[in-house]
């Protein structure tokens, strides 16, 4: 029996509901940009997008595109093109609500969650406008005797689970095990989510298991909902080892964007071209 | 006289502050402390000393294995040195904002966010404030929103904080029992007076105020023969404006 379930583009789509938490690569770890074009054309809406820990052109089309209500990130730019303009828009007119956060927060959140606490605990942050309008957020003093310091207050993150994840990858083998490489945040946003759906470059006639070095840079396929393969799917993001970016049309994107209608504009060719 | 580039003027300042150091990390959004890092590592090598670099958004010059998180354990951990920061706007007692201006809630103008600076800058122990524009609007008298505080209370755990603040006219060094900056070199176009008027808080001048040292020939070299190339694995964009590389 195939140990994992091959599924079409559209079906992983429909895994994800309105309303849903849902896990959001770096730019760095394998954006699905693929499926997110198909996720906008099926109009989800009220997506609560937590981002692990910053997203950029991934983000703001779904913003632009009215498909988000709530997003938690350390960040949302579009790197060496400048700021996120739909992001930072709705959030100066109020159309979505930002949870403000640090990296090492956004990382603890789902550790937590992989180890079935809770909460973790997190040393800096405190004295910060981050902590001070995060309400989700406590502080108490060290209660170990043992370790730390006497007295030291420190933070407490809730322990975040994501309704589903979806990332691009660069190959799959064909037990359904996936490479990730040295990007093992993805395995954290894995194992933090009720499902996870990959899209694929390409699956592979080997088992990463035979061979040390492969085994060590795979997410096992049992933390794995279903498969699709899409080629260049993170266009036009990198696919870390396998393709670069696309400058020119993030250059293109960061452009259009500045205001709703160049956005709208974009989008029409970007999706159905 | 070598005709200089500013950019190559900031990375040859920065580096000069890295020479102590045995591991340095750079984060997003940062070509100039990149380069520097690396200019730092080169003339390590040349001394026989041993210097590492992680670079966050390289694959080539980065030590990370773990994920995205094993910068923020690492630091915590005592093992970075020096790490960089920017920010939208920075006050005279070193809180950063990255998160952007007016009051949070009816926000003006929005900026990307706080990334980690809000655990980075209570735990690596030099961490060097930087950014180009200096105005009353860059470095202001006190931040709309705080990503992280320059400096804690006695019984919060901190290694770590500011040192140094370099834009492209000044660098400036943290007093942590002062609070205050103190206004060390200044590049050789500007005044004094200048630096004043164009700061939105108030600060202390070194008895001993110079001008930024100018780079050698040799470091000039280094940099455009060998670091130029390195940068564009990491930021094409920055070494195709800077070297045509």
């Amino acid at each position: 029996m195939k140990q994992f379930d091959e599924l079409s583009l559209l079906e992983i789509v429909d895994e994800v509901k309105d309303g849903d938490l849902i896990g959001i690569p770096a730019d760095y770890s394998g954006v699905p940009m693929v499926f997110t074009k198909e996720l906008i054309k099926k109009g989800v809406k009220d997506l609560k997008l937590y981002c692990l820990p910053l997203t950029t052109i991934q983000g703001d089309m779904l913003i632009g595109s009215g498909c988000v209500s709530e997003i938690e990130a350390a960040a949302v730019t579009l790197g060496e093109f400048g700021l996120a303009p739909r992001f930072s828009e709705a959030v100066e007119e109020g159309h979505i609500l930002i949870k403000d956060s640090t990296c090492p927060a956004l990382h603890a959140q789902l550790q937590a969650t992989e180890k079935s606490v809770p909460f973790m605990p997190l040393r800096g942050v405190i004295g910060s406008d981050i902590q001070k309008y995060r309400n989700d957020w406590q502080v108490i003093e060290n209660p170990m005797k043992s370790s730390g310091n006497k007295n030291e207050p420190i933070l407490l993150l809730p322990a975040v689970q994501l309704d589903v994840l979806i990332f691009h990858a660069p190959c799959v083998d064909k037990n359904g095990n996936i490479q990730i490489g040295r990007r093992r945040e993805l395995a954290t946003l894995a194992h933090a989510s009720k499902k996870v759906f990959v899209t694929t470059e390409q699956i592979l006639d080997i088992d990463f298991f035979d061979d040390e070095l492969s085994a060590a840079t795979c997410l096992p396929a049992l933390y794995i909902d279903g498969i699709s393969v899409v080629e260049n799917g993170a266009w036009p993001c990198a696919l870390p080892g396998v393709y670069a970016a696309d400058n020119d049309e993030i250059k293109k994107y960061s452009i259009a964007a500045k205001t709703q209608k160049g956005f709208e504009d974009y989008m029409k060719k970007f999706l159905f071209n | 006289m070598i005709e200089l580039k500013r950019e190559e003027l900031l990375i040859s300042q920065l580096a000069e502050l890295l020479v102590n150091d045995k591991h340095i990390a750079v984060g997003a959004a940062s070509p100039i402390p990149g380069a520097a890092a690396l200019l730092a590592k080169e003339e390590a090598k040349i001394q026989n000393n041993r210097l590492r670099v992680t670079i966050l958004h390289s694959n080539k010059y980065n030590n990370f294995t773990d994920g995205a998180r094993e910068l923020f354990d690492c630091a915590a951990q005592g093992r970075i040195d020096t790490f960089f920061l920017g920010g939208v706007q920075i006050d005279g007692q070193a809180n950063i904002n990255l998160v952007g201006t007016g009051s949070y809630e009816k926000i003006q103008k929005r900026f990307p966010g706080s990334f980690g600076s809000a655990l980075m800058y209570f735990v690596v122990p030099q961490i060097i404030l930087f950014r180009e524009e200096h105005s009353p609007r860059t470095l202001v008298d006190k931040v709309d929103f705080i990503s992280a505080p320059g400096f804690s209370d006695e019984n919060i755990y901190r290694p770590g904080g500011p040192k140094f603040l370099l834009t492209n006219r000044a660098l400036f060094q943290f007093n942590k029992q002062k609070k205050r900056f103190c206004l060390l070199k200044i590049h050789k176009n500007e005044s004094v007076e200048n630096i004043i008027k164009l700061t939105g808080f108030e600060f202390d001048v070194d008895d001993k105020i110079t001008n930024m040292s100018i780079p050698d020939k040799t470091r000039i070299d280094i940099l455009r023969n060998k670091i130029s190339y390195m940068v564009s694995e990491f930021y094409p964009e920055f070494a195709d404006r800077i070297w045509g590389v």
